[in-house]
C-alpha cells in the first residue's frame, strides 16, 4: 500500500481508507458490485483457458460481438469525458472547470474497464505488448489503436497527477496532450471500421467523425450521471460553481444529441440508396434489430433524454439523472448495434449463392455478457472508491491559504495575485481569460 | 426496379458499388442471355482486363510484381462439389473440422435454361492489395516479397480478428491449434517449398477446376488461361480493391486445354 505524506494527502484532498469504510450503504454497493466483477473476470479468464470458440457467440463471419462493443463503450465513454472536462480545464472555458477533477479520474477509470474487456476479446493478451514494439505495422488501425490509446492513458495519468497537485499550467498542458491523444486514438477507433474497404456499412470517412462527436455526446452523459451519483453519496458536492458547471454540461449534451440525431438521419437516408448498406439499413429498420434500434438506441439514446433534458432546464436533477441513465443504455446498443451492422450483411451476399444468401446472426454468450459487465463494473467500483477516497473530487475544504493568494473560484486551486490584481483579474490571468477592454 | 429501366447503350462500366442490389441481379439476369455468363464479379472480357483486375496501377500489366506470380484459375462450370479439394486442403495442412482454408458454394439460378446450378470454389485470393495485411497490427499476416503468397507467422498473431474482418473474401479463421489465424498459404509450407508445383486442392480436382501456376510465365497455364482473348475472366468483388490472384471463367469441356485434370509437371 502506497503511504501518502499528510501534508500531501491535504493537497490531493486524499482522506484515506478510512473513509472508504464509512457509510454502510456505499460500502455494501461497492462489495457487491466488486463480487460480481471478481466472479465475471473468473468467467471469462474460464474463457481464456477453455477456447474462445467453445465459450464465446462469435464465429467466423461474425468475429467482433459484444465484447468488442463493450470496449468500445467503455472508451468512447472515456474519451467523451476528457474531451468535455477539457473545455473547462484545458481550454480554459471557466464554467466547466469544476468538473475537470472527476472526468479525469472518470475517464481513467472507464480507460482500464475497456482495456480489461478487450483483454479478454484477443485471443493471444500477452504477445500484445510483445508484438506490437517488435514489430509494429504502420499502416494498420489496430496498431495505431493500442499505441494511441496507450499513450491516452498516460496523459490522463499525468493530467491526473497535476489535478491533484494543483499544478494548473502543467495539468493543463498534459491535459491538452490528453485531448490531443485521445481525439487522435479515437478517430481512428473510427477508421479501425471505416477503413475496412470489405465493409460497405462503415467504410467512408464518417466513421472518425461520427466517434469523435458520439464520444461527446457520451461524455455528457456520463458527467451528468456521475455527479448526480456522486452528489446522492455526498451531497456537499452540488456548491454552486459545480450547480453552473453541470447546467452547462446539459446545454452542451442536448446540442450534442441534436447532432447525432442529425447523423443517423443521414445515415439511415443515405444507407437506403448503397446497394449493400440497404441490407443492412433494412435490419436496422424493420429486420430483426428493429427493438434495439429504435427502442433502445434511438429511444433511450436519443429522444428521451433529448426531451428529458430540455425539460429540466439544467436545474432538476431527477429528470438529468434518469436522462443521463437512459443515455448510458442506449448509447451502449449504440455501439452494439454499430459493432454488429457492419458484419450482419454476409461478404459474398451479392453473389446470391445460396450459403451466403441470408443475414447472419449472432447473440450473445454468458462468458460473452460476464466480460463485459464485469469491465464495466470495474470503472463504476473505481468511481465510487474515487468519490470516498478523494473527497467527491473536491479540492480541498479548508485551505490555508498563503498571504497574496486565494482560491479560485473557478477551479477551486489556489492562486497568486500579482501587486495590486483584484482577485477577479488574478483568476483571469491565471486561466488566461481575456476580456475585451471596454 | 423493371427492366427496362437500364439503358443499356449508355451503360458505361458495369462497376458494382454504382448499380443497385435489385438492378444488378436484374443486370446478371440479363448477361446472362446477352453473354452466355452468370457473374458475380465483374465480367472482365478481355485481355487488358487484367490490368483492370489489378486496377489503376497499369505496371502490373506488364510486369507481374513477383516472380513466380502465384495464381489460380477457377473454372467455375467445370466443379462438380466433389469436395476432393476441401478433403486434401484439410489432410496436407491439417485444418481443423471447424474451419476451412477453402469451401466451395453453391448457386442456384431456377431462371436459367438448361443447367441451373453452379459451384463456385472460393479461397484466400492471395490480394495484390491485401486489406488483411494492411490491418494486422503486428504484420503476423503478411505478403512474402518473392512470390507474393499471402502468409502468417504464427507466432505474432495476437487474435485480434481485424484482419478476418478485413478480408473481403471470408478467407480467415482462428485456429485454437496454432494459437493464431489460419487460411490458405496455396501449401507453400506443405507442398510448394518441397517443390511440388500444385496446391493439394488444384492436384486434387478431378475436373481441372482450378489451375494453377505462375501468371507471369507466359508459358504457363495460367497465364494462358486469362489472357485469352475470347474468354471471359474475372475476380471477386472487384469493388472491394484489394486485387486478387485468383480469377475465375467459365469453362464447359469444350474449352482449349481440354484438361480435365491439371497435370503436376508443367
Ligand atoms: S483473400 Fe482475404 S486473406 Fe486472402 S489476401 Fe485477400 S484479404 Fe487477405
Ligand atoms: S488476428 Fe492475428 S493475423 Fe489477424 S490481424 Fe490480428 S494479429 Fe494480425
Amino acid at each position: 500500500m502506497i503511504r501518502i505524506k499528510e501534508e500531501t494527502a491535504d493537497r490531493w484532498g486524499y482522506l484515506g481508507k478510512k473513509e472508504l469504510l464509512s457509510s454502510k450503504p456505499v460500502l455494501a454497493v461497492m462489495v457487491v458490485m466488486s463480487m460480481v466483477a471478481v466472479a465475471a473476470f473468473t468467467v471469462g479468464l474460464d474463457g481464456t483457458f477453455t477456447g474462445y470458440r467453445h465459450v464465446y457467440a462469435v464465429t467466423r463471419q461474425i468475429p467482433w460481438g459484444l465484447l468488442i462493443s463493450g470496449y468500445i463503450f467503455c472508451v468512447v465513454t472515456s474519451t467523451g469525458l476528457c474531451l468535455v472536462s477539457s473545455i473547462g480545464h484545458v481550454f480554459g472555458y471557466e464554467p466547466y472547470m469544476p468538473i475537470a477533477k472527476r472526468a479525469v479520474f472518470l475517464s481513467i477509470a472507464f480507460m482500464l474497464g475497456g482495456f480489461s474487456i478487450i483483454f479478454f476479446d484477443v485471443e493471444n493478451p500477452f504477445r500484445m505488448p510483445i508484438y506490437n514494439v517488435l514489430s509494429p505495422n504502420l499502416t494498420s488501425n489496430m496498431w495505431w489503436m493500442g499505441t494511441l490509446y496507450g499513450l491516452y492513458l498516460l496523459a490522463l495519468g499525468i493530467e491526473y497527477y497535476f489535478l491533484l497537485e494543483q499544478n494548473h499550467g502543467m495539468s493543463r498542458f498534459s491535459g491538452l496532450l490528453g485531448v490531443l491523444f485521445g481525439v487522435a486514438a479515437h478517430s481512428n477507433l473510427g477508421a479501425v471500421f471505416g477503413m475496412l474497404h470489405g465493409r460497405e456499412f462503415w467504410y467512408g470517412p464518417y466513421m472518425p467523425i461520427y466517434f469523435i462527436v458520439s464520444a461527446m455526446m457520451s461524455g455528457g452523459a456520463a458527467i451528468i450521471f456521475f455527479t448526480c451519483i456522486a452528489a446522492m453519496i455526498n451531497p456537499d458536492i452540488l456548491n454552486r460553481r459545480m450547480e453552473r458547471a453541470i447546467k452547462a454540461v446539459c446545454q452542451l449534451t442536448i446540442m450534442l444529441i441534436a447532432i447525432i440525431m442529425f447523423f443517423t438521419v443521414w445515415k439511415i437516408i443515405s444507407g437506403l440508396v448503397a446497394p449493400e448498406k440497404y441490407i443492412a439499413i433494412k435490419a436496422f429498420i424493420t429486420g430483426p434489430y428493429a427493438l434495439t434500434f429504435w427502442i433502445a438506441e434511438i429511444g433511450l439514446g436519443m429522444v428521451l433524454p433529448f426531451i428529458l433534458l430540455i425539460r429540466s432546464k439544467g436545474v432538476h436533477y431527477k429528470h438529468m439523472f434518469v436522462a443521463s441513465a437512459m443515455m448510458m443504455i442506449g448509447i451502449f446498443f449504440m455501439r452494439y448495434n454499430l459493432v454488429l451492422a457492419g458484419q450482419i450483411v454476409p461478404v459474398y451476399h451479392g453473389l446470391h449463392v445460396e450459403e451466403y444468401s441470408s443475414l447472419l446472426k449472432y447473440f450473445p454468450s454468458f462468458h460473452e455478457i460476464a466480460v463485459v459487465v464485469g469491465g464495466v463494473f470495474l470503472a463504476g467500483i473505481l468511481f465510487l472508491v474515487g468519490e470516498k477516497i478523494l473527497n467527491g473530487h473536491q479540492f480541498q475544504k479548508h485551505e490555508i491559504v498563503p498571504p497574496g493568494a486565494f482560491i479560485c473560484p473557478g477551479c477551486g486551486g489556489i492562486h497568486y495575485r500579482k501587486e495590486g490584481e483584484t482577485d477577479e483579474e488574478a483568476l483571469q490571468r491565471h486561466h488566461r481569460i481575456r476580456k475585451f477592454k471596454g | 426496379m423493371k427492366l427496362d429501366k437500364i439503358d443499356l447503350d449508355n451503360l458505361q462500366e458495369e462497376k458494382s458499388s454504382l448499380i443497385t442490389g435489385l438492378e444488378r441481379r436484374t443486370f446478371l439476369k440479363m448477361g446472362l442471355v446477352i453473354s452466355g455468363v452468370f457473374a458475380g464479379g465483374r465480367i472482365l472480357a478481355v485481355v487488358s482486363n487484367v490490368s483492370e483486375a489489378f486496377a489503376s496501377t497499369t505496371d502490373f500489366v506488364k510486369k507481374y510484381p513477383y516472380k513466380p506470380h502465384y495464381s489460380m484459375v477457377v473454372r467455375q462450370g467445370l466443379c462438380i462439389d466433389c469436395e476432393r479439394c476441401m478433403k486434401a486442403c484439410k489432410e496436407t495442412n491439417e485444418v481443423p473440422d471447424y474451419g476451412y482454408r477453402t469451401r466451395i458454394m453453391k448457386k442456384v439460378v431456377t431462371d436459367a435454361v438448361g443447367r441451373q446450378r453452379e459451384f463456385i470454389p472460393i479461397l484466400c485470393n492471395h490480394c495484390n492489395e491485401p486489406p488483411c495485411c494492411r490491418g494486422c497490427p503486428t504484420k503476423a499476416t503478411y505478403k512474402d516479397k518473392k512470390n507474393g503468397i499471402v502468409m502468417m507467422d504464427s507466432k505474432k498473431c495476437i487474435g485480434c480478428k481485424m484482419c478476418i474482418l478485413a478480408c473481403p473474401y471470408d478467407a480467415r479463421y482462428f485456429n485454437e491449434e496454432r494459437h493464431a489465424i489460419d487460411k490458405c498459404n496455396f501449401c507453400y509450407d506443405t507442398r510448394l517449398s518441397k517443390g511440388e508445383k500444385l496446391t493439394a486442392c488444384a492436384n486434387a480436382c478431378p475436373t481441372g477446376a482450378r489451375m494453377f501456376g505462375d501468371i507471369s510465365d507466359p508459358d504457363n497455364v495460367v497465364f494462358k488461361m486469362v489472357h485469352q482473348i475470347e474468354k471471359q475472366v474475372w475476380v471477386l468483388r472487384p469493388e472491394a480493391g484489394s486485387k486478387p490472384n485468383v480469377f475465375y471463367m467459365k469453362a464447359t469441356r469444350s474449352s482449349p486445354w481440354d484438361l480435365r485434370r491439371q497435370a503436376d509437371v508443367r
